[in-house]
């Protein structure tokens, strides 16, 4: 399931050759006839304690929010759960004044991840793959935001936008009366400048990605192309860029995933007040918020679910496919 | 990662290069400037910044606001607690991802397939849609005399359950095909000789993965070091916070002035900036594993 990128490591190429077949339905292989009881107890816990644990507290969880979505609960003993039908979900869509907002922020999210960052980092993935000097150095210096905790990204972005001290305001003078910039509060500026925080951290990402990626391109490609009379632009085109659509479906479904999980850089940025809103904090909002109401947050984790899951499904199918004809 | 720094064939200085170089090292020191602006505010004095303002020649340069802030709100504490959770999240999360990885690598591939889809998926669900139902269920289990908190709720073994659930499905789903491509006669002449399923586990496999085991183990240490979203939800008392919801709860408190509250987020990102650069390899080989993963 990962995309092949250098059959050359084994730590990166994790398709591996073809197992040999298991010999038919449900008729034991070899060697696992030899298997005494005592090794069959021990397999069935190495596979069932992680597997159980895993469904538990993911699959039943999210199967708990789809049924609590049609519910009402203040979460005090089971005997006030009221099955309230669609009501959670009719109330979100129509009169939430945060409901809307929150959607479009996680679509902007998207988009601007998309069309900013994502090719920002392919093309300094380019740049560096090129075996030129200090490569290692700028490579650092691009991921070090990957590696920060978003937290903290949060704090340092803080500090470059903060209205009276910031760096910005700081730099062009819009810290006086008169000249203020609240990029922070004003719910017009809020949203993008939390996005340029959050690109400035997918670029080191999405370049990591693509770096990987063109390590699998065929350098004897190149040199045809090269040979043909292709400058580079024409040579990264029609020739390396075809090469990387495993590598791009990864990135589109890790931007997804991104876009929709986005959530502790608006939080400690300005707890997804007025211009912030985002789905995962409104759900955040309903527990810890003052109002626990619980049927309404897994509403709106439902939806955040179905969105999920119509980009999970494909992806896995489609990669689910590829292993088996590999 | 290619080590480019020195190549066989030197090329030539071109302008073309020479320009390339300029662009990325500008690029390079753009992408710092926030860092680097966090990490000049932290080493000044805050009478002199508000007194200047912080776009101003530097007086004097001091540690003094990284000292205050680690000694002011005990952050050595809230470091303590991260790795409380972190160190057994890691351990347990590889030890049981790689027991699946094994028996459906080596017992039963069918499974494979079920075990890619149900684990991926789960693994690339955003934590929100799961966080009601849980941090209900953490408010009933009641473990008293077990977790501080007598519940699951405010505990750092509710954040090491989570933790584990939530990676070892991505690490399974990464190990299983690593050792897939081991060879079978390994294991199968073990079966012949009449060694156990768990000696074959721990003996022959297990050390054969060291490399995949190594980049996951790192790559899990800096997510679940880095985690803010289950440590704000999961954990209500200060006390038990692990350093990332820790800065978020000490900020306004202790740390009172921007300089504290730069050198506060600046020791926090420290320990994973260590652990990145000393295992930067493992790190980027276990993300690009991991491609397929948010």
């Amino acid at each position: 399931m990962t995309t092949d990128t250098s059959p050359k490591s084994p730590e990166a190429a994790a398709v591996p050759p073809p197992p040999p077949a298991p010999a038919g339905g449900r008729t034991p292989r070899g060697p696992r006839r030899l298997l005494t009881r005592r090794d069959r107890i021990t397999l069935a816990f190495m596979a069932g304690v992680p597997t159980i644990l895993h469904v538990a507290l993911v699959w039943l969880t999210a199967l708990a929010s789809i049924a609590l979505a049609f519910t009402n609960w203040d979460g005090i003993g089971f005997d006030s759960i009221k099955w309230v039908g669609l009501d959670n979900f009719r109330q979100l869509f129509t009169d939430n004044p945060q409901f809307w907002p929150a959607v479009q922020h996680n679509v902007v999210w998207f988009v601007v991840l998309i069309l900013i960052p994502t090719p920002f980092g392919l093309f300094l993935a380019v740049q560096l793959d090129k075996r030129i000097r200090f490569s290692r150095v700028y490579q650092t210096a691009f991921f070090l935001p990957v590696v920060m905790s978003l937290a903290v990204t949060g704090f340092v972005w803080q500090l470059v936008y903060n209205p009276d001290t910031g760096l910005i305001n700081s730099v062009i003078g819009a810290n006086t009366p008169g000249h203020y910039i609240d990029w922070i509060g004003d719910p017009d500026l809020n949203l993008w400048a939390v996005l340029v925080a959050a690109s400035w951290r997918h670029a080191g990402y999405m370049m990591i990605l693509y770096l990987a990626g063109l390590k699998g391109v065929d350098p004897s490609l190149r040199e045809a192309s090269a040979l043909d009379g292709a400058n580079e632009w024409q040579t990264f085109k029609n020739v390396v860029f075809p090469t990387l659509r495993p590598t791009n479906t990864v990135v589109l479904v890790v931007t997804i995933i991104e876009a929709l999980r986005a959530f502790d850089l608006v939080f400690v940025f300005n707890k997804g007040a007025q211009g912030t809103e985002l789905l995962s904090i409104l759900i955040t909002n309903n527990i810890i918020g003052e109002s626990s109401r619980i049927g309404y947050g897994s509403a709106i984790a439902v939806v955040l679910l179905v969105i999920s899951l119509a980009v999970i499904i494909p992806y896995l199918i489609a990669t689910f496919r590829k292993e088996r004809r590999a | 990662m290619s080590t480019a720094l020195v190549t066989k064939k030197r090329t030539p200085v071109r302008p073309a290069r020479v320009l390339l170089h300029a662009f990325l090292v500008v690029t390079a020191l753009a992408w710092l400037a926030p860092l680097l602006w966090a990490v000049f505010a932290a080493l000044r004095p805050y009478a002199e910044t508000s007194d200047k303002g912080y776009v101003s020649w530097p007086d004097k340069l001091s540690l003094d606001n990284f000292t205050n802030a680690f000694q002011q709100s005990d952050m050595l504490h809230y470091f303590g607690n991260t790795l409380i959770i972190a160190v057994p999240a890691v351990l347990l999360t590889l030890l049981l991802a790689s027991m699946v990885a094994f028996y459906v690598s080596r017992f039963d591939f069918r499974l494979n397939i079920a075990l890619l889809l149900v684990f991926t998926a789960g693994n690339l669900l955003p934590q929100q849609v799961i966080i009601t139902p849980l941090y209900r269920l953490y408010l009933l289990v009641d473990l008293p005399g077990v977790t501080m908190s007598g519940k699951l709720y405010d505990s750092a073994l509710g954040l090491v359950l989570i933790h584990v659930a939530f990676q070892s499905g991505f690490c399974a789903f990464v190990l299983s095909n690593y050792m897939r491509m081991l060879p079978h006669e390994l294991t199968e002449a073990a079966l012949v000789d009449g060694a156990s399923v768990w000696r074959m586990y721990w003996q022959i496999v297990l050390p054969l993965c060291k490399p995949a085991m190594a980049a996951l183990g790192t790559l899990l240490s800096i997510w679940i070091y880095n985690d803010f979203f289950w440590a704000i939800v999961l954990i209500s008392t200060g006390e038990n916070m692990p350093i990332t919801s820790a800065l978020n709860n000490l900020s306004g408190q202790y740390f009172t002035d921007p300089n504290l509250v730069a050198a506060g987020a600046l020791l926090t990102a420290i320990p994973t900036l260590t652990v990145y650069f000393v295992l930067q390899r493992q790190f980027v080989s276990g993300l690009t594993l991991g491609a397929n993963k948010g």
